[in-house]
């Protein structure tokens, strides 16, 4: 008994420590956001780890009102839903064929197809840059949208090949037998069935294009075409200026919400990475 | 859409199964046969050349980018560091997962909220991380250094001297800190991945090596440890790969300085190619980057092979 408590006084322990590691940047920004100039540039034998003057609000004012934020959000959500909408088009049917239709194909297709999501933007960035002007996308989100589905893709078709395994054949074998054609069965019956696993996708595919940096670096340097990565990261600066409140505040409104998100999703996500190493449940 | 009378009156295209398979596979095999296949034959192509930006068809092909680059001493100290960074980072966020799955294994209140606050640096924005401790490790107001203050090690005749702590300007430290974003940065997926596969291991297993009353020590390294190999496996790859050619955390952080003592293999290829002009040399030095992306993959697919042969 009592050893039994020491052991969780310990797990206690130890876990505020990891958490300390992990979660203390983000209070840092979070108090960061809501602190005047004075308090946080001048005042420097007090706690920084604390309010000593009231907080302030200006700072999210300062960044909704006087930058381009607002741009780099909206940017953002362009880029990130166009992507999605690419990747569910050419994911969604890539996976049930290799799922059912390619046979011993399948399997081995699928892992090459994951293969390609490890290839990193750092080695082919180079050659992209070279593609995007070939296409006269440079310097416009179209050259994200377009380039962005080249790791969503894979990713997303490995992760819905054991969503479209895991629906059982019959389903659509009845549906065969009501009449419809094999494409009938797929678009009536397993689509609608695979839902949360395309639901699944849809947020990850979201969330990867959120996380992208080097690209967006790569192809586009006009502040107003910049999405949230590179515009707070580059466009909150004048000069050898930080606008530190403000790029504390601008990083917790993404993180905040991705990081909820990914939390709900986190079980399949985990599936898809471990590409089936862990059996059962 | 009808689909039910076409197939009943068409020539039933749409119940082939060899049919239906390559249409629907093919747009995203297409898609993904031009952006990423083309573009790795023209970075492969590029390092034996000698584009620029100013002329960017190839015009001969040479081995002489590759000489210029490998006698850069910037682009030797950058392999250098991206082993370093990799290796250390990655040893450091095994041992730690490793740890942080086992308590998280384990019941206790409140897990959810320790889940969510232990997975935030990974699912925040990479840049936005970064640029998030490039603040925490400012030279003039990092939290880190007062609180060093504080405690003692930092002040006239302290351990660390009278000056603050200049994170990122000095070699040893700029490198240390880089490596300690990337565990912070690595450690969720790493954590999570490991805690799927402790899950994973029947109930009757674990409390059987708990009623057998071997010490929690020996009943881990001999009974835990070898069912979970290969997940550690998948866990240590997906860090190699995510560390290794990462140029973000290097770029927002100290931009490869102090004198280029902190560049990596992907930040010089970036600074090379995109901001030098330089397309092949670029090309040049990010191709390094493939052995390790090939060994990866090799032992990713005997992973793979292996669960499927279960």
């Amino acid at each position: 008994m009592i050893r039994k408590a020491g052991q969780t006084g310990l797990t206690y322990f130890l876990i505020t420590l990891f958490i300390l590691f992990t979660a203390f940047p983000f209070y840092w920004m979070l108090i960061t956001t809501f602190k005047n100039d004075n308090e946080l540039y001048r005042n420097r034998e007090a706690n920084p780890l604390v309010f000593n003057q009231a907080p302030t609000l200006d700072n999210l004012r300062l960044l909704f009102n006087n930058t381009n934020y607002q741009t780099f959000v909206e940017n953002s959500l362009k880029v990130g839903i166009a992507v999605v909408v690419i990747t569910v088009l050419l994911a969604v049917p890539a996976s049930y064929s290799l799922a059912r239709l390619a046979g011993a194909w399948g399997e081995r297709l699928g892992i090459m197809i994951f293969m390609v999501y490890l290839i990193p933007p750092t080695l082919l960035f180079i050659p992209m840059s070279q593609i995007v002007s070939f296409l006269g996308l440079r310097d416009s989100l179209w050259s994200l949208i377009v380039i962005y589905p080249t790791f969503t893709v894979p990713f997303c078709t490995w992760l819905l090949m054991g969503f479209m395994k895991s629906i059982p054949v019959d389903v659509e074998e009845q549906a065969m037998v009501d009449g419809y054609s094999r494409f009938g069965a797929i678009l009536r019956v397993v689509f609608p069935l695979a839902l949360p696993g395309i639901l699944t996708v849809v947020v990850f595919a979201f969330t990867l294009t959120t996380h992208e940096f080097i690209y967006a670096l790569a192809f586009i340097t006009t502040s107003s075409q910049k999405v949230i990565s590179t515009g707070v990261t580059s466009e909150l600066i004048r000069g050898d200026v930080f606008f530190w409140q403000a790029i504390m505040g601008a990083g917790l409104l993404v993180a905040i919400p991705v990081a909820l998100v990914y939390n709900l999703f986190l079980d399949r996500f985990i599936a898809g990475f471990t590409m089936g190493a862990v059996t059962g449940k | 859409m009808g689909t039910v009378s076409e197939a009943r009156g068409g020539p039933k295209l749409l119940d082939r199964e060899g049919f239906l398979a390559v249409a629907m596979l093919m747009p995203a095999v297409l898609y993904i046969v031009f952006l990423v296949g083309i573009p790795f034959v023209m970075a492969v192509l590029f390092s034996f050349s000698d584009v620029s930006v100013g002329s960017p068809t190839i015009d001969r092909f040479t081995l002489e980018t590759f000489n210029d680059v490998i006698n850069d001493p910037v682009f030797r100290r950058s392999l250098q560091n991206s082993f370093v960074f990799t290796l250390f980072a990655q040893g450091l966020v095994l041992i730690l997962a490793t740890v942080l799955a086992i308590l998280l294994n384990r019941n206790f209140r409140g897990k959810w909220i320790v889940r969510l606050l232990i997975l935030l640096p990974w699912a925040t924005p990479i840049a936005i991380g970064a640029i998030n401790w490039l603040w925490l490790l400012d030279s003039v107001y990092s939290p880190l250094t007062w609180i060093l203050r504080e405690v003692g090690l930092i002040g006239a005749g302290a351990l660390l001297g009278p000056r603050n702590v200049i994170w990122l300007g000095q070699e040893t430290l700029a490198m240390a800190s880089i490596i300690a974003i990337h565990v912070w940065r690595m450690l969720p997926l790493s954590t999570v991945i490991i805690l799927a596969g402790l899950s994973s291991i029947p109930q009757d297993i674990q409390d059987a090596v708990q009623v057998d009353g071997a010490s929690f020590l020996r009943g881990w390294f001999q009974v835990t440890l070898p069912l979970i190999r290969p997940i550690l496996m998948v866990a240590m790859l997906f860090g190699i790969i995510f560390s290794f050619t990462d140029m973000t955390v290097v770029h927002v952080l100290t931009r490869g300085n102090p004198n280029n003592t902190t560049q990596v293999l992907a930040s010089w290829a970036f600074y090379t190619g995109i901001e030098g002009g330089s397309l092949a040399k670029g090309a040049a030095t990010a191709i390094f980057l493939m052995p390790v992306l090939l060994g990866v993959a090799i032992l990713m697919l005997r992973v793979a092979r292996r669960t499927e042969v279960r």
